[in-house]
């Protein structure tokens, strides 16, 4: 803001709350509208990782919206299975080490990383590549193997999951990140945004025994939400997820969707896989669900979104 | 010569470390060659057939007497430092081991007897029960490593709530009772021998012990007694850890003796020394080795006619074909026969298991195929995809070794669908925790109904992983288990998806 501008709009302010208390909440208004003109979803599509990540997050107002000096971050993206990074069973690691650094540079004082693993955790970590970029971005891995790390909260607007527990991480840090990739999945249809808050979790058993679809969206509740989801869709998983059998289950799309809106991140990263293998998004049904604890919008006309071709 | 006895202690120390890091360690850093030590070893390089090592350890044997004991078996440097730690606990009076005390032979020949007549009669038993390496290893995985987990634990606990991550929690979840019970009871009765007697073990109850001993008859190098400058004094006879020096009839019981070099450090004199055997000048009417055959074939005898042939039958308490299934072996077991053959549950597959999927076996196979190791499966315990370590430690080819590509189509076992208590259909909710598990797909979900799926498995891609099992939300008895299988054989490979061949240049929305 140059001087000038600060000047007329202080003594604006000041004649207006002078003059007209109507004036003034309009003016307010206005001002707010301007802080939040960033877009509610931004998708990219046709650059590498880390170049759509920073053109990403310029459009949502820079890394700094989100990450303070000194803030505790943490990343959570999917590493569940003991594959390599073409087969698109995990997170691109490129773009976890592309967040990493932007973290870094925003001036975090730590940015750790973890996922509740389903093949072994070592493993994963080692394998999908991801430790390796984050150690060199300077982030650290934490384990999330350890049940001792996980700690009981309670979800008051669970339908099914009334509580779980969650891994200390999330809830000791100052902002999360959310940044699954985007997957055919046997027994919830597709691994999105939501999907992948089943890695925070301890007790997985108990979703699967009592209705996956209503506890995906029940944990998605939890009070504490990322401050932005990033769907990694450089390479999804069109078959045989959520892991998939080789990489002739992978396909590159080199494209990204970012958006704090669960809801919303889920059912655009559906729309672009469909372009791949149709699919229903009512058969998604944890993302209705969703939509019910009024966690997001599935319709994307009512949001705003900014879509960028590279 | 006092050297020799330092040289000992170098070279036995450089067998010794490597295996027992090997056992210990969790963090699969200790390198992965250093499995080849285990090789070196006379039970595992017999039923390995491995005829290099054979040859090697018979020209040791041969030419310096019980090496072997002194410098490659690994229980037997365990006893060597409980019994030097023993010493730091005696008064001065006491130092040192009670003299010569005579052989227990009818005991050591009637085991090595029992041993190798079972043997020929088709069951390893006795032998994994003795073999000194394999005890060593159970003592290590069963009792040592817990603890050292124990410990790890506590400290990534600490260090975890300072907020550094260097160390992690691994889980306990090893512990079978009999197993523990078996290795439990040999660690105290060796340790209460070669507390109070050194060698004791290795010369009443070890098979090998007493195989090299009849060796040892033969051995080019062996202790002497020069009888022209000993004095008698009896120092050397109380180093004796085998108590096989016999000062009144200046003799060495070469069956007993493991070569330590201990009496030659001992002796002031310089009257003990290592070198080329006496000619047999004077001999007796019956000389010890003599009276040693003998007593083997008294005792060999009485083992054969003695000799019972204890098959016990499965457990039978349940009849769920879940309780009654055929248990799983490890990938590389490959025949049941000869698995349970050369098995010596030595528990270096157990140890080296990154998924710990690998348990020692109660009753699973029976009684002859206790200890032998299994797969149990429980949440993040299966057979993992992209690995096959557990066919490349096992030192006695009981399981043959597997490349990764290889042991991904090696069935262990087949999974077994039982819709009626899969959540699908009992609960009609998704679910697909067994597919979304399934390394090849060939448990996958098909239509079910109202946009629901339901598992289908395709036994032929099945390589018997037991990932679905270990995640079936079905408890306690799963929907989906692992049936193991007698001979394991090769799994079809799995088709590969039809790759997507378009351009997709818009976001969709």
């Amino acid at each position: 803001m140059k001087r000038r501008d600060f000047f007329r709009s202080a003594t604006l302010t000041g004649l207006a709350t002078v003059f007209s208390p109507k004036m003034l909440a309009e003016a307010s208004v206005e001002n707010e509208l301007s802080v939040q003109a960033a877009p509610d979803m931004v998708a990219v599509m046709g650059g590498e990782p880390e170049v759509m990540l920073i053109r990403a997050l310029k459009e949502l107002g820079g890394i700094q919206k989100y990450v303070k000096k000194g803030y505790k971050v943490v990343i959570k993206p999917n590493i569940g299975w003991d594959r390599q990074p073409e087969m698109a069973a995990n997170t691109n690691p490129d773009l976890i080490g592309a967040l990493v650094k932007q973290c870094k540079s925003a001036g975090a004082k730590e940015v750790l990383v973890f996922d509740h693993t389903c093949d072994n955790w070592r493993k994963c970590y080692q394998n999908s590549g991801i430790e390796e970029a984050v150690v060199a971005a300077g982030g650290r891995m934490v384990p999330g193997n350890d049940e001792t790390m996980y700690k009981s909260v309670d979800l008051p607007k669970g339908t099914r999951l009334k509580s779980t527990k969650i891994h200390e991480a999330i809830l000791d840090c100052d902002v999360w990140f959310n940044v699954p990739v985007l997957k055919h999945h046997g027994g919830a249809k597709n691994s999105i945004a939501m999907k992948n808050l089943m890695g925070i979790v301890w007790d997985r058993g108990y979703f699967h025994k009592n209705d996956l679809h209503q506890c995906i969206a029940d944990v998605a509740t939890f009070h504490k939400s990322p401050a932005l989801n990033i769907v990694d869709a450089y390479r999804i998983m069109k078959s045989n997820g959520p892991q998939g059998k080789s990489e002739s289950d992978a396909v590159t799309l080199q494209s990204l969707i970012v958006s704090r809106d669960f809801v919303a991140a889920d059912a655009a990263a559906i729309k672009l896989f469909s372009q791949v293998k149709p699919t229903d998004i009512n058969d998604v049904r944890y993302i209705g669900m969703a939509e019910n604890h009024n966690l997001g919008t599935q319709d994307l006309d009512r949001i705003k979104v900014k879509k960028i071709k590279l | 010569m006092k050297y020799l006895k330092y040289i000992r202690i170098f070279f036995a120390l450089i067998i010794f470390v490597p295996i027992l890091l090997f056992f210990l360690d969790f963090t699969g850093k200790v390198p992965a060659r250093f499995h080849h030590v285990a090789e070196v070893q006379w039970v595992p390089a017999i039923l390995s057939a491995s005829i290099v090592i054979l040859v090697i350890l018979l020209l040791l044997s041969l030419l310096f007497g019980r090496i072997y004991c002194s410098v490659l078996c690994p229980l037997g440097v365990f006893q060597d430092i409980v019994s030097w730690k023993s010493r730091l606990f005696r008064s001065k009076k006491r130092k040192g081991y009670p003299s010569f005390t005579p052989a227990q032979s009818i005991l050591r020949y009637t085991i090595l007897a029992l041993v190798v007549t079972g043997l020929l009669a088709g069951s390893s038993f006795l032998l994994m029960l003795l073999d000194p390496y394999s005890v060593f290893g159970r003592m290590m995985s069963q009792l040592f490593r817990p603890i050292v987990l124990e410990v790890n634990n506590l400290l990534a606990d600490f260090l975890g709530s300072k907020g550094n991550y260097m160390l992690f929690r691994v889980n306990q979840s090893g512990f079978v009772p009999v197993v523990f019970a078996i290795s439990f009871s040999f660690f105290v009765i060796i340790s209460v021998m070669a507390w109070l007697r050194g060698r004791l073990f290795c010369n009443t109850i070890c098979p090998v012990g007493t195989f090299l001993g009849l060796l040892s008859r033969f051995s080019v190098f062996r202790i002497k007694i020069n009888e022209s400058s000993c004095v008698k004094c009896g120092l050397c006879e109380k180093k004796c850890k085998s108590q096989c020096i016999d000062l009144k009839k200046m003799e060495v019981d070469h069956s007993r003796c493991v070569t330590c070099f201990d009496c030659i450090s001992a002796c002031k004199k310089s009257s003990m020394t290592y070198g080329l055997r006496h000619k047999q000048t004077n001999e007796a009417s019956v000389s010890p080795e003599n009276k040693n055959r003998r007593t083997f074939l008294i005792s060999t005898g009485i083992a054969v006619s003695g000799a019972v042939a204890a098959r016990a039958g499965q457990i039978k308490s349940n009849n769920d074909p879940f309780y009654t299934r055929k248990p799983v072996m490890p990938p590389g077991a490959i025949n049941s026969e000869s698995f349970h053959d050369k098995c010596t549950a030595c528990q270096l597959c157990v140890t080296k298991c990154p998924m710990q999927v690998i348990k020692p076996a109660s009753m699973q196979y029976g009684i002859s195929g206790i200890m032998q190791p299994h797969l149990q499966f429980s949440t993040h315990e299966y057979c993992t995809y992209e690995c096959s370590i557990c066919s490349n430690v096992c030192p006695t080819g009981a399981l043959k070794p597997l490349s990764v590509e290889e042991k991904k189509l090696t069935r262990v076992g087949v999974a077994v669908l039982q819709l009626s208590r899969c959540v699908v259909i009992a609960d009609e909710t998704d679910c697909g925790a067994c597919s979304e598990h399934c390394p090849t797909q060939a448990v996958h979900m098909v239509d079910y109904k109202d946009g629901l799926t339901k598992p289908e498995v395709t036994a032929d891609i099945c390589i018997g992983c037991g990932a679905c099992e270990s995640i079936c939300p079905a408890k306690p008895v799963q929907a989906i288990y692992v049936v193991g299988v007698d001979v394991q054989k090769r799994a079809k490979k799995p088709a590969e998806a039809p790759a997507f061949d378009k351009k997709v240049e818009d976001f969709g929305f």
